[in-house]
């Protein structure tokens, strides 16, 4: 089977995404250069496409869009974020991964995308640019780039996470989270709950419609754990979960526990890091 | 202006997925519905602009006849008429999604705004804004966190790994927005009366062919594990930080 | 103790209190809210119900949150859009005066409005005021009950799950969970919704179902941004929309009443993890909630007609009903050991909790739970059907406008006497006890009304569930004779070689009696106040039968076998046998026409029984009554009843016998002659002597009471059951009103009566007496009051009537040297 896999550069999802066409057959590689136009990019992976039997990119934002149009372009269906193929059986996530679907993907080429972290990434292989047919449609494409106005430590890629939740009670009560996040040189985070409330802006959120982190520890402070919420935690290497709660949901989930009133206990671990620090 | 919102109805999970017996659906008989939280902000984002700048706003969803709640939901927050495109409940792929949806559309046509969410809640499929778009002709941009209409063209917004990109495309578009892109109102009493008797168009559906058929679902492994105790209260700090600085994070 | 909510904690701590040590708490949530009602209790208290015992109950529990620093009083007011429901406002003033909930009073609109600013006044015409009224912390109350009973060596496990009870020889012996096995010798169910299932794995049934109560929180309301504490403001219930509106922080929380019944079953209510929020916080369900939504728009047009305050919570809430809107509390007849403590509300729950543990110690508690004790059912009303179809019909009562008479319209029909078909032919009309049906008067009557001149009720509210065919009958009966459907009659007999030890224990009159006799006796408490009331007929040396109410019977039946001593059982012909009651001058007549069995008073003197031949039918006679007329009850098997009651009706034409209805039998015929009731004059707050029905001689042998009993005979009374006569029935709008029971006795200025103990006088019955031509009273008064010609007044819907204490004690009114029952 001969599959067109289309990769960004130096994209750790991108070379995951190529692990998994490997094993669907034979790999060629393309990339395009210039600014972002997805509907031009998408006419550009289609020309390349004409005798490939599988069209494979990451899902990720930029992966997921592509394919889309090239499945719309060609009328054919799309699985995103798949995690296995065997014959023409696909697995795939839903809910952020909170739930595993097993489909048939009818249809040729075989669109797809490959869902992040699931595969080991491939060595990097010969990669070909494609370029913009001259009448390409670039109605659509990226004008500037702009600073996002959040400050701090981008909450994506933080290698320490603390979130509050519900638990936490009111956004004044997020100053003991923010101590110990200082501390750490972490990034503050929080629960859909929060966000909903007011307490925090949504740049904060860590979820399936928020941020997926992919810290090495998140410490998660008075959240429940809503699939929703696990969604975009689980990208962490260790979770702690510090909660009054000791049979919710986020226990199932954590590596570490602390049983007890957030309220006490993360003061105490900022005033033990002091300590410890002194 | 004339917006259309594209909205689907989807559980409020809890802490855990539980399968009907099946495997072709989650339990629901505990849970409430809502509509995804892109679509949330998506509907409001409508309403604002709609408030700002006069017109109608038009909420769609396709599901089943249950459905007819999230769309009062949506009116309730100001959404002004509903269109139900009524199935029998089970899953419609994003194919044969993005054509009913067109079909609809082409009925009620000038739009100069068709907002959906970047992917539903549940089976994030990332693709029905698009193909709607591609059928319909119309530019679309996807995952926006920032919507400003600028006279006959629209400025969007979106995240790009800490810095964001801007797209300025012509109306008509289709635009597919991300939580975060406002917060959402709740509805108000009067809001929620005033929702009863908004008109709402039902168009019935039967399901054509599935090219991406669902066979099974499956509870990821994983649920159900258990986390190691550091300990209880305040006192656990101690171990806590020891735990820290053994991951090198202290 | 299974169970974590507000029940489970505050019955753990008063029971360490007790002198328990070896305690132990599962829940299979984790603290403090375990996932159960209590943690989404919308937590507000009104003092004032009708109930004496759910008053008294709520007023403990105030005083235990307010002890314990939880209760925050912010005054509630009942509004009233209707003329209908001011006069239930006046109605529950005098409950307050009659229970002692003092401070209240009825509000105009405009100082409804001063009160609560936010409300539309022009929708209402009045309120009742209670400035007691109170908003608590039910979680940090439960709290502080299980932390003081840790402190005294309760072990506690949340996050434990019951899997199994294991009952041995009818004895409740260990619970099984999750976590492992807990040994135990008394196990307590308050488990709120899940209760029917946790009794369910012992063989016991605890017969309630959740059911939905609606509510919405909605906000930031602008009024409440400069609150300084969760509420300011008075709360306001719309009685006539079955709504209340509460401040809650910055948000006004709106609960409902009003909606469709949406019963859950227990075994179906999602676990921790499978909820959205918590188990008992299910979906909302809008549809439900459109009307109500719009009913409190009207009344506090202000913050929700406010487009900027947003709904932001919602919950269809699952609570607890039962089939009479009372609590399940006490040890369960199924199985000893296990006990309910369940379908009790946040404003009851600390005084429940009290009450059962006093019961568990002492055997007995301070508050009387008769009404809640879960013994209290028959079969027939435990089943699934008859509680659903009685929660439903209940729950739109909870603010509902209740006749103290008013019959339930569902579940009728269950249990039917074997002449039911002839009473329907002769028009009865049918009230229901303990699941019989029971003609309370017959239409066929009506033309007596006419013979007799019985006057109707001006007032529609008095003649609800009323008619004046039952003086009629009643008059007829003094005239001629009357029989009565008394099927519903508790009937066990005590067996075995040790059965007058267990009938000598438990009843305080001397049982050591010759065959033949039928003794009537107090039941009573270990503090010596009224457990019950029955008659007792000596079958043989081995045999005592047990004739009791119907609507207590089973609670009795539960006391008896509570008292076996292994030489004794108990055989229950409840549904094996029925009974006709045959009473008036005529009655002998009628009798000796059916029967050529000795009937005579020589022959068949009162107070004893004997079996007498009708037809070929065995029928034992009985000659008591409690109507006070010449006569007897006939018992058959149920196969024989129909026979028999053409046999009386036949034999009875010449001699111009009438059917007659529960409303003599009860009311008019018992008061005429001042025989109590229980549950009415007797209950456990009230002793023998203050009741005055200590004219018998005091047995040598033990029986339950019998120190206390001796003590209260030794000492003055302060309070003695009096019968009392209004003298003005018309009201200041010149209608005559005639008061149906509950109401408070006051001075003649209408200031509250209260005893040395403390205890308010009320009337405990009310009803005519047509033989002697007045409305009849009965009420406990203090010794100063308790004096015959004196002059009081009642207090009925808010106005004063004058009444005279005619008699003090227990001498009848009606033939007061009770020429009649021995003629």
């Amino acid at each position: 089977m001969s599959v067109l896999v289309f990769v960004e550069p130096e994209d750790e999802l991108s070379l995951q995404a190529l692990a998994l066409a490997r094993t669907l057959g034979e790999v060629r590689a393309v990339s395009i250069e210039g600014a972002y136009a997805p509907a031009a990019w998408a006419q550009a992976l289609v020309e390349a496409a004409t005798d490939a039997e599988a069209i494979v990119a990451a899902g990720s934002d930029r992966g997921n869009e592509l394919l889309a149009h090239v499945a719309a372009r060609l009328d054919q269906p799309f699985a995103a974020n798949v995690t296995a193929v065997a014959g023409d059986t696909v697995t795939r996530i839903r809910w952020g991964g909170s739930l595993i679907e097993e489909a048939r993907l009818h249809g040729s080429p075989r669109i797809l995308t490959v869902a992040p972290h699931t595969q080991p990434a491939a060595e990097p292989v010969a990669v070909q640019q494609l370029s913009l047919a001259a009448d390409a449609d670039t109605t659509v494409r990226v004008l500037e780039t702009v600073a996002e106005s959040s400050g701090g430590v981008s909450l994506r890629d933080a290698k320490v996470v603390v979130s509050g939740g519900r638990g936490v009670g009111s956004s004044e009560a997020f100053a003991i989270i923010e101590e110990l996040a200082g501390l750490l040189g972490a990034a503050v985070g929080c629960s859909r709950v929060v966000t909903s409330a007011g307490w925090r802006p949504h740049t904060d959120q860590v979820g399936q419609t928020g941020t997926k982190i992919s810290a090495d520890l998140y410490v998660a402070c008075g959240i429940s754990g809503a699939t929703q919420h696990i969604a975009g935690a689980k990208g962490a290497k260790k979770i702690l979960a510090i909660n009054s709660d000791p049979e919710a949901p986020i226990f199932s989930t954590a590596d570490y526990a602390v049983v007890g009133d957030l309220h006490e206990i993360v003061p105490a671990i900022s005033a033990e890091l002091r300590r410890v620090r002194s | 202006m004339r917006v259309l919102v594209c909205v689907k109805r989807v559980p409020i999970t809890g802490g855990k997925m539980v399968l009907t017996a099946d495997e072709q659906a989650l339990e629901t008989r505990h849970l409430g519905f809502t509509i995804s939280p892109h679509e949330e902000c998506g509907v409001e984002e409508a309403v604002r602009l709609v408030e700002a700048n006069g017109g109608e706003t038009v909420v769609l969803t396709l599901g089943p006849a249950e459905a007819e709640e999230q769309l009062r939901d949506c009116m309730a927050i100001g959404a002004d008429r509903g269109i139900l495109l009524r199935t029998d409940g089970g899953d419609w792929d994003a194919q044969s999604t993005a054509a009913a949806i067109v079909d609809a559309i082409r009925g009620e046509e000038p739009f100069d705004l068709i907002l959906f969410g970047n992917e539903s809640a549940d089976t994030g499929n990332y693709q029905v804004g698009i193909r709607v778009a591609h059928a319909l002709g119309l530019p679309v941009v996807n995952g926006l966190k920032k919507i400003e209409l600028q006279g006959d063209q629209v400025r969007c917004e979106r995240d790009a790994g800490g810095t964001r990109d801007v797209y300025v495309v012509p109306t008509p578009a289709v635009l597919s927005v991300l939580e975060g892109l406002n917060l959402p109102r709740y509805p108000s009493v009067p809001g929620r009366l005033r929702a009863k008797s908004k008109p709402l168009a039902v168009v019935e559906l039967a399901r054509p062919e599935q090219k991406l058929e669902k066979l099974r679902l499956v509870v990821p492994p994983g649920q159900g594990k258990q986390a190691e105790i550091l300990g209880e209260g305040a006192a656990a700090a101690p171990k806590v930080v020891e735990l820290m600085q053994q991951l090198g994070v202290a | 103790m299974i169970g974590g909510g507000i029940v489970g904690n505050s019955l753990l701590g008063h029971l360490a209190e007790l002198g328990w040590r070896d305690l132990v708490q599962l829940d299979k949530g984790p603290f403090p809210n375990p996932g159960g009602s209590t943690g989404h209790a919308s937590n507000f208290i009104f003092p004032v119900d009708h109930s004496k015992e759910m008053t008294q109950l709520t007023f403990d529990s105030m005083r235990q949150y307010k002890e314990a620093g939880t209760l925050i009083e912010c005054g509630g007011i009942e509004v009233a859009r209707t003329e209908e429901r001011m006069e239930e406002l006046r109605r529950r003033m005098a409950s307050a005066k009659a229970w002692g909930v003092d401070g209240v009073k009825l509000v105009t609109p405009a100082e409804v409005k001063e009160l609560v600013p936010f409300i539309e006044e022009s929708v209402i015409i009045g309120g009742f005021y209670t400035p007691s009224v109170a908003v608590v912390d039910s979680l940090r109350f439960g709290t502080i009950m299980r932390e003081r009973a840790q402190e005294l060596g309760a072990q506690v496990f949340p996050n434990t799950e019951v899997l199994g009870i294991d009952v041995e020889d009818g004895r409740v012996k260990r619970v099984r969970t999750n976590r492992g096995d807990v040994e135990a010798e008394v196990v307590v169910i308050a488990c709120g919704v899940w209760s029917p299932r946790i009794a369910q794995m012992a063989g016991a049934s605890i017969p309630l179902t959740p059911a939905v109560h609606q509510m919405i929180d909605v906000g930031p309301v602008p009024r409440f941004l400069s609150s300084k504490s969760a509420i300011e403001f008075p709360i306001v219930r719309d009685m006539d929309t079955n709504m209340y509106e509460r401040q809650d922080g910055q948000g006004l929380e709106v609960g409902s009443y009003a909606h469709r019944p949406i019963l859950h079953e227990p075994d179906e209510i999602p676990s921790i993890e499978e909820a959205s929020l918590t188990p008992t916080e299910l979906p909302f369900t809008q549809e439900d909630f459109e009307l109500q939504l719009e009913h409190a728009l009207e009344l506090v047009p202000e913050i929700l007609g406010d487009e900027s305050v947003g709904i932001k919570y919602a919950i269809n809430g699952l609570l607890s009903l039962t089939p009479d809107g009372l609590p399940l509390l006490g040890e369960t007849p199924e199985v000893k050991g296990l006990w309910s403590a369940a379908a009790v509300w946040v404003k009851e729950g600390p005084g429940v909790g009290r009450a059962v543990a006093e019961w568990m110690t002492r055997g007995e508690s301070e508050i009387d739970l008769q009404s809640s004790d879960i013994a209290r059912f028959y079969d027939e009303q435990k089943t699934s059907e008859n509680v659903k179809a009685r929660a439903s019909e209940g729950f739109n009562k909870t603010y509902g406008i209740v006749h103290p008479a008013e019959q339930w319209a569902s579940s009728r029909g269950v249990r039917v006497s074997p002449f039911h078909e002839r009473e329907k032919q002769l028009g009865a009309v049918f009230y229901e006890a303990a699941a019989w049906e029971r003609p309370h008067w017959y239409e066929s009557n009506a033309k007596l009304v006419d013979d007799y001149d019985v006057q109707p009720r001006e007032h529609e509210w008095d003649a609800r569930w009323w008619s004046p065919n039952i003086n009629a009958e009643h008059l007829a009966m003094r005239e001629r004779a009357a029989m009565f459907d008394l099927t519903a009659f508790s009937i066990f007999d005590v067996k075995g070689p040790g059965a007058l030890d267990v009938v000598q224990k438990v009843s305080a009159r001397q049982m050591n009696v010759p065959s033949g006799r039928v003794i009537y006796t107090p039941v009573l408490t270990p503090s010596g106040g009224f457990k019950s009331d029955l008659t007792i007929m000596k079958m043989d040396d081995e045999t005592f039968r047990v004739v009791t109410g119907g609507a207590h019977g089973m609670a009795d039946k539960k006391w008896f076998a509570d008292h076996l001593n292994g030489e004794a059982h108990i055989d229950d012909l409840t549904s094996k046998q029925t009974t006709i009651g045959l009473w008036g001058p005529r009655a002998r007549d009628i009798l000796a026409s059916l029967t050529s069995d000795d009937v005579s008073n020589e022959g068949f003197p009162f107070s004893t029984w004997k079996n007498v031949d009708i037809d070929g039918m065995q029928v034992l006679a009985s000659r008591i009554s409690y109507v006070g007329d010449l006569g007897w009850e006939l018992y058959v098997p149920m196969a024989d009843g129909e026979k028999l009651w053409d046999a009386v009706w036949e034999a009875g034409q010449a001699h111009g016998i009438v059917p007659a209805g529960i409303g003599v039998y009860g009311t008019t015929g018992r008061l005429e002659k001042a025989y109590r009731a229980f549950g009415f004059e007797l209950d456990a707050d009230y002793t023998v002597v203050e009741a005055d029905m200590a004219w018998w001689k005091v047995k040598n042998e033990e029986f339950v009471g019998k120190e206390a009993h001796v003590a209260h005979r030794a000492a003055e009374p302060v309070a003695r059951l009096c019968t009392l006569t209004i003298d003005d029935h018309v009201s200041k709008s010149g209608m005559k009103r005639y008061p149906l029971g509950r109401e408070p006795i006051v001075t003649p200025d209408g200031a509250p009566i209260v005893d040395a103990h403390g205890r308010r006088s009320y009337v405990t019955s009310a009803g005519a007496g047509p033989s002697i031509g007045k409305h009849i009273l009965m009420s406990y008064l203090p010794p100063e009051h308790a004096v015959e010609g004196k002059q009081l007044a009642v207090e009925y819907m808010h106005e004063l009537y004058p009444v005279t204490v005619a008699i003090v004690g227990s001498k009848p009114p009606f033939d007061p040297e009770n020429e009649r029952i021995r003629a």
